[in-house]
């Protein structure tokens, strides 16, 4: 069932509620429905009200600056920014191939990132709704709750979190905001002691992984009905594969899906990803809206992240990952799982999958070696593209002649997401709050859906001065009798003209 | 050395040899004294004025205040500290100071004197002024907004390079660095990456191109020990040692 609740059709007189701002996400966002006099939900719209202006600050910058500079996007899952604009700054380098030592240290960091993210959200932000019920008492329903209540489950997710975190550190030389990566390769490899303390740990993280992908399987079963349909919605699906199909989060190629499942296109490039996805802007949002080019605006909208990644690959590499990755998809029957709370299974599968990569790096010679950087041909133009926890991560960058970013995109897992975050969240609307007396606790039911996909707005608004954007002129009727858009070069188009075909 | 005359810094007896300086003096002995354009390569010329003292009933440089017998040198009094604070949180909000995405982070002298002094916060507004970089030169970049006026480029840009590639210009809050080329970029100098004045800037402004973060946290220079505590290595070299350069 698709719900249209984008624009209400005639919007005067009707009551206006916000969930502002949204909790337990990254950033900060709110939630506005608009209801008539009966409660029923006319429209209902996710905006993103904060700013960042990265895009626009990095210009002049020395590109060496970027993996550092950049990362300060986030501060759940600066290694993603980090190693996004490194692997766009490889290219800048000429470095077409990073020795063992750098390729492996830099998945090691990513994947403690992986690791540390998805416990972060998993048991900090998204289990008290799960383990408690969305409409419980909202006194409870935080990881203070969750201690009280579920102390064991509490501490393996404050745990696994500080493990993710440690690793991280080993490899960035912080646990947030590090420097690990740099143009070509890394600065530091692991010390042997370094990694032992990890491997002390290592066995135990894959343990309590996969205690964590049970809990939220029996919490998927035990309701079955409802983990199915709450905000369900199917799109296309987008993501990276490894050369083999398997599931690989730090490089490969660009596999697309239908909504049923057949492939779009496959192992595509990323360096000219402007040929398969363009964006558009809508005059309610600070966020783009991205599309696959060859379907259009209104067909070519996707997700990313963990729901798409583990049925878009065709396997995972790890044993135990890959046991839950089958079982997952038979639970499927034959056809892609896009319940919106699957998403929590999912993410549990790669949280498995992370600490499993970690252990067997960890027994990896090469990431102790001290053969670090690598450099050949530079070029004016990178592109760098990460699976990032929530998603797939681009960044792009054009340089001058003497080394300064003249221009830069980023887009970010959560942007990828915006259309498929509007349409769970109406869809719950529709279900849950159509013609209903409003609480807290259906309230919530909408803080649900968009915190199942991990959401980090604080990511998703980056853009500054010459902003996409678009103007929409009303009538005292709330008619629509004009709209202009404003592309990124700062050009006003006509709202229907298509994205530029070449690339930026 | 028990034969050597001394001063009183703190009230702690510090031997100096004839012609050093309190500054001087007090590094080779191990005590910190906070500076900035001081370095013991250069003729101080005590601009900055982080290291001034109270001696002999004045408030004086350090760094060019010659030893004395006898001299008592207040250094460590909550009184300066304050006036130095103030001064590195001047400097602070003067330029554009990122630390977080600096390259030179954990090896800046501006950064390890503000930890040392335990400058929290600049507590007064910023200035943000607009200054863009010069990157025209292949292989040195020039970031005007971290630049302290130290003149310590100035210095060694004429006195061992010879080359006079750098000068700071206007006066008061519009004094600046400029470089010795008509056109005012650094591609129409004469400058090195190989030169003395590329070594010795103490902050981010002469950077040499594409080295950028190579070197890991937790081997920057005061990720190894704090700038007080590295006082002896500021100390001027024995002479002989000099003459090997």
């Amino acid at each position: 069932m698709r719900v249209d609740l984008e624009t209400a059709a005639a919007p005067a007189g009707l009551r206006r509620v916000a969930i502002d701002p949204v909790s337990r996400v990254e950033g900060h966002g709110k939630v506005t429905i608009l209801l008539d006099a009966d409660d029923r939900v006319h429209q209902v719209r996710l905006h993103i009200v904060e700013f960042r202006g990265f895009e626009k600050f990095v210009q002049g910058r020395p590109f060496w600056e970027l993996p550092v500079m950049v990362q300060r996007l986030c501060g759940i899952c600066p290694v993603s920014h980090h190693l996004a604009a490194a692997k766009a700054l490889d290219v800048v380098v000429g470095a077409t191939r990073l020795t063992p030592t750098a390729e492996k240290v830099r998945r090691l960091m990513h994947y403690g990132q992986i690791l540390q993210s998805h416990a972060l959200h998993f048991f900090h932000l998204a289990s008290p709704d799960l383990l408690f019920g969305f409409d419980s008492p909202v006194e409870k329903r935080n990881i203070v709750g969750v201690a009280a209540e579920y102390p064991d489950v509490a501490r393996k997710g404050v745990l696994l979190r500080r493990f993710g975190q440690e690793v991280i550190r080993v490899t960035a030389g912080k646990r947030i905001h590090g420097t690990g990566a740099i143009p070509g390769g890394v600065n530091k490899s692991v010390a042997p002691e370094e990694r032992d303390a990890l491997l002390a740990d290592a066995y135990r993280m894959i343990g309590w992984s996969r205690e964590a992908v049970e809990l939220v399987k029996r919490l998927h079963f035990a309701n079955v009905g409802l983990y199915n349909s709450f905000g369900s919605f199917r799109s296309n699906m987008l993501s990276l594969v490894a050369p083999d199909g398997s599931l690989d989060l730090y490089h490969g190629g660009l596999r697309a899906r239908d909504e049923a499942g057949r492939i779009l296109f496959d192992h595509a490039g990323y360096q000219r990803y402007w040929d398969l996805i363009t964006e558009e802007v809508k005059p309610w949002s600070y966020m783009k809206f991205p599309f696959l080019r060859e379907l259009g605006a209104e067909q070519g909208w996707y997700k990313v992240g963990p729901l798409v990644r583990v049925q878009n690959c065709d396997q995972i590499p790890t044993p135990f990952a890959d046991a839950e990755r089958r079982e997952f998809v038979d639970f499927g029957g034959g056809q892609p799982i896009h319940a919106t709370l699957a998403y929590h299974w999912a993410r549990m599968i790669e949280m498995l999958f992370a600490a499993e990569e970690i252990k067997a790096l960890l027994h990896d010679d090469d990431i102790t070696g001290n053969d670090l950087v690598v450099t050949g041909t530079p070029q004016r133009r990178g592109v760098g593209v990460i699976e990032a926890p929530r998603g797939t991560l681009i960044h792009h960058y054009r340089l001058n002649a003497h080394d300064q970013v003249m221009r830069a995109n980023l887009i970010v897992s959560t942007t990828h997401n915006n259309q498929a975050l509007n349409h769970a969240i109406r869809q719950v609307a529709k279900r849950y709050l159509d013609g209903r007396r409003l609480t807290e606790g259906l309230l919530n039911h909408i803080e649900v859906a968009i915190r199942a996909f991990d959401p980090c707005l604080s990511c998703a608004t980056h853009a500054l001065g010459r902003m996409p954007l678009a103007v929409d002129l009303v009538d005292a009727a709330g008619d629509t009798i004009g709209r202009l858009r404003r592309d990124g070069d700062g050009g006003c188009v006509d709202a229907a003209a298509a994205g530029r075909k070449d690339g930026p | 050395m028990s034969g050597r005359e001394s001063f009183l810094l703190d009230g702690t007896p510090v031997p100096f040899a004839p012609g050093e300086t309190v500054m001087q003096a007090a590094l080779a002995a191990g005590h910190y004294i906070p500076h900035l354009c001081y370095h013991r390569d250069f003729k101080p010329h005590g601009s900055c004025k982080v290291c001034t003292v109270r001696a002999g009933g004045q408030t004086v440089a350090s760094c060019t205040l010659p030893a004395q017998p006898g001299l008592e040198v207040e250094s460590a009094t909550p009184e300066l500290e304050d006036n130095r604070r103030t001064l590195v949180q001047m400097l602070f909000v003067e330029g554009n100071h990122f630390c977080p995405s600096c390259e030179k982070s954990g090896n800046c002298l501006l950064q390890a004197v503000a930890y040392e002094l335990g400058v929290l916060s600049a507590d007064l507004d910023h200035l943000f002024p607009s200054r863009p970089i010069d990157a025209s030169h292949p292989d040195l970049l020039l970031d005007f907004n971290r630049c302290i006026l130290c003149e310590l480029c100035v210095r060694a840009s004429a006195e061992v390079d010879g080359k006079g590639v750098f000068a700071l210009s206007g006066r008061g809050i519009g004094k600046h660095l400029i470089v010795n080329a008509e056109s005012g970029r650094l591609v129409d100098t004469a400058i090195a990456a190989t030169d003395k004045a590329v070594d010795v800037c103490p902050v981010g402004v002469i950077l040499r191109k594409r080295v950028g973060f190579a070197v890991p946290i937790g081997r920057r220079r005061f990720d190894v020990a704090p700038v007080s505590a590295q006082a002896k290595g500021d100390a001027p070299r024995p002479p002989r040692e000099k003459e090997r350069r």
